[in-house]
C-alpha cells in the first residue's frame, strides 16, 4: 500500500484494486443477495457500515492489541459490529431482514472485513482507516449492485422493483429469463465481469500455467 | 425416525448444498480448488469442523441463549432472560475456540492427519460455511439430534463440491482459455455451470 492517501485509500478499492473482483475476498455473499437490487442495496450499505466501524476502531485501539490474540479481538469488534446492524435492520426494515436471512449474520466470516482490519487498520492512523473501510465496502457495493441489476433487468424486467421491460406476463413483449433469478447466473455475471475488467486492465491478467503452442496451420502440416 | 434423519442428510449433501445452492465458504472454496489432493484435505477438516460446532452450537443455543434458556439455573427471574441477540457472538467465539481445541488435540493425537490438514484448519474459522451451517440450524429450529446429521450432511455436501471442482480445475489448466477469462474468471463460470448441474436435486421430495 504505497498510495496511503485520503483519496488513494478511497477511491482505489472501487476499480483498481477491487476486494471482489480481484482479491477474491467476501464472494459468499455477494451471489447469493444479488436476484434484486433494493435486496443488494442494503446489504451493501451493511457491509460498508461494518468494514468502515470495524477499520475505525480496530484503528483506534491498535496499540494495545498484543500481537497474539488480535485475530480474536478484532472477531469481537466485528461481531458486535454485525449484531448492531442485525439489530438496527430487525427493527427498522423487517421485510428486507427476512429476506437477507442469514446473510446479514455472514458479514462477520466476509473475508474483506477482516482483512481488512488485519491489512490495513493495524498499521495506520484512525481517519485513514475509516475511509479505507468505506472505499473498499463501495468497492463491494459497486460489484453487488452491477450483479443485481443484471439479475433483476433479465430475470424479472425491473430495476428497484420498478418496470422497465413489460414481461409478457402482464401484457408486454419481454420473456423474462428465469435463469437469471437462479443463483448460478450471479457467477456468470461475476465471471463475465471479471473478464471485462480484465480486458480494460490487462496487467491483471493471470499467467497461464502451460502455455498452449498455437496451432498448426493445415498448410504447414501437409 | 430414521427415514426423517436420513432426507435431512441426503437434502443437507445435494439438494441444500452449502457451496453449490447457497454460496457459503466461496473464498477458500475458489483459493483452495487448485489440486484434488488438498481440496480433499480442506473438505475434510470442513466435515470434521461443522460435524462438532454445529450440534455443540444448537446446546449453546438451547442451555444458554434462547429465551427462558436459563430456566435450569434456578435463579429466580432467570426465565424471563432472553439472550438470543448475543447468537453471533457467541457462535463464532465458539467456532474459533473449537477449532483451536480440535487443532491441538489432533496434534497431540492423530499427527499424521495434523500434518495432512496442515495450514487449513485455522483458515476455517473465517469459513462462512461453518458460520452458515450454524446460522441455518438456528433459522431452521433443529433439535439436537437433527443439528448432528445436519452439520455432518452440510460438510459433506461441501468436500464433495470442491474434490469435483479442483479435478475439473485440475484438467482445465491445460486448456486454452482467452487471456482475460483466465484463472479466476473461468472458475467461476465453472463454479456456476456446477451450481446448474445441483439445482437439477432440487425438486426432489425426500
Amino acid at each position: 500500500m504505497s498510495a496511503a492517501t485520503p483519496k488513494g485509500v478511497l477511491i482505489t478499492p472501487i476499480f483498481k484494486n477491487n476486494p471482489i473482483a480481484l482479491q477474491i475476498l467476501g464472494i459468499c455473499s455477494a451471489l447469493a443477495v444479488t436476484s434484486s437490487m433494493s435486496v443488494s442495496l442494503v446489504m451493501s450499505l451493511a457491509v460498508i457500515a461494518v468494514t468502515a466501524f470495524s477499520n475505525l476502531f480496530v484503528s483506534l485501539i491498535r496499540k494495545h492489541i498484543p500481537s497474539s490474540i488480535r485475530i480474536i479481538v478484532q472477531m469481537t469488534i466485528i461481531a458486535s459490529l454485525v449484531i448492531v446492524v442485525d439489530q438496527v435492520l430487525k427493527a427498522y426494515a423487517y421485510e428486507m431482514s427476512k429476506q437477507l436471512s442469514v446473510f446479514v449474520g455472514l458479514i462477520i466470516t466476509n473475508c474483506i472485513v477482516m482483512g481488512r482490519a488485519e491489512a490495513f487498520a493495524m498499521q495506520n492512523g484512525p481517519v485513514l482507516s475509516f475511509l479505507d473501510g468505506v472505499g473498499n465496502g463501495l468497492g463491494y457495493g459497486v460489484i453487488l449492485m452491477i450483479v443485481g441489476f443484471f439479475r433483476e433487468l433479465l430475470g424479472s424486467g425491473s430495476v428497484f422493483g420498478m418496470t422497465v421491460l413489460t414481461p409478457v406476463q402482464d401484457g408486454g413483449w419481454y420473456v423474462t429469463n428465469g435463469l437469471m433469478l437462479l443463483p448460478p447466473s450471479a457467477f456468470f455475471v461475476i465471471g463475465l465481469f471479471i473478464w471485462v475488467l480484465r480486458s480494460v486492465q490487462p496487467e491483471q491478467i493471470e499467467e497461464n500455467e502451460f502455455k498452449m503452442k498455437e496451432n498448426t496451420k493445415p498448410k504447414e502440416a501437409v | 425416525m430414521l427415514e426423517h434423519y436420513l432426507s435431512l442428510f441426503v437434502a443437507a449433501v445435494f439438494v441444500e448444498n452449502m457451496a453449490l445452492a447457497f454460496f457459503l465458504g466461496m473464498c477458500t472454496f475458489l483459493a483452495v480448488s487448485k489440486k484434488v489432493s488438498s481440496a480433499i484435505g480442506l473438505g475434510v477438516a470442513v466435515i470434521a469442523v461443522l460435524a462438532i460446532t454445529v450440534p455443540v452450537n444448537n446446546l449453546i443455543l438451547t442451555y444458554l441463549l434462547e429465551e427462558g434458556a436459563l430456566a435450569w439455573t434456578g435463579i429466580s427471574g432467570a426465565e424471563n432472560i432472553d439472550l438470543s441477540f448475543l447468537g453471533l457472538l457467541s457462535y463464532i467465539g465458539v467456532i474459533a475456540a473449537l477449532v483451536q481445541i480440535l487443532e491441538m488435540f489432533l496434534d497431540k493425537f492423530v499427527p499424521s492427519l495434523y500434518n495432512a490438514l496442515g495450514v487449513f484448519l485455522p483458515l476455517i474459522t473465517v469459513n462462512c460455511a461453518i458460520l452458515g451451517g450454524t446460522l441455518f440450524m438456528v433459522e431452521r429450529n433443529y433439535n439436537f439430534g437433527e443439528s448432528v446429521v445436519y452439520g455432518a450432511g452440510a460438510g459433506m455436501g461441501w468436500a464433495l463440491a470442491i474434490a469435483a471442482l479442483a479435478g475439473i480445475r485440475e484438467k482445465l489448466k491445460y486448456s486454452d482459455v482467452p487471456a482475460g477469462l483466465q484463472g479466476l474468471g473461468i472458475t467461476f463460470i465453472t463454479v456456476g455451470l456446477m451450481s446448474l448441474g445441483f439445482m437439477s436435486f432440487s425438486g426432489i421430495q425426500l
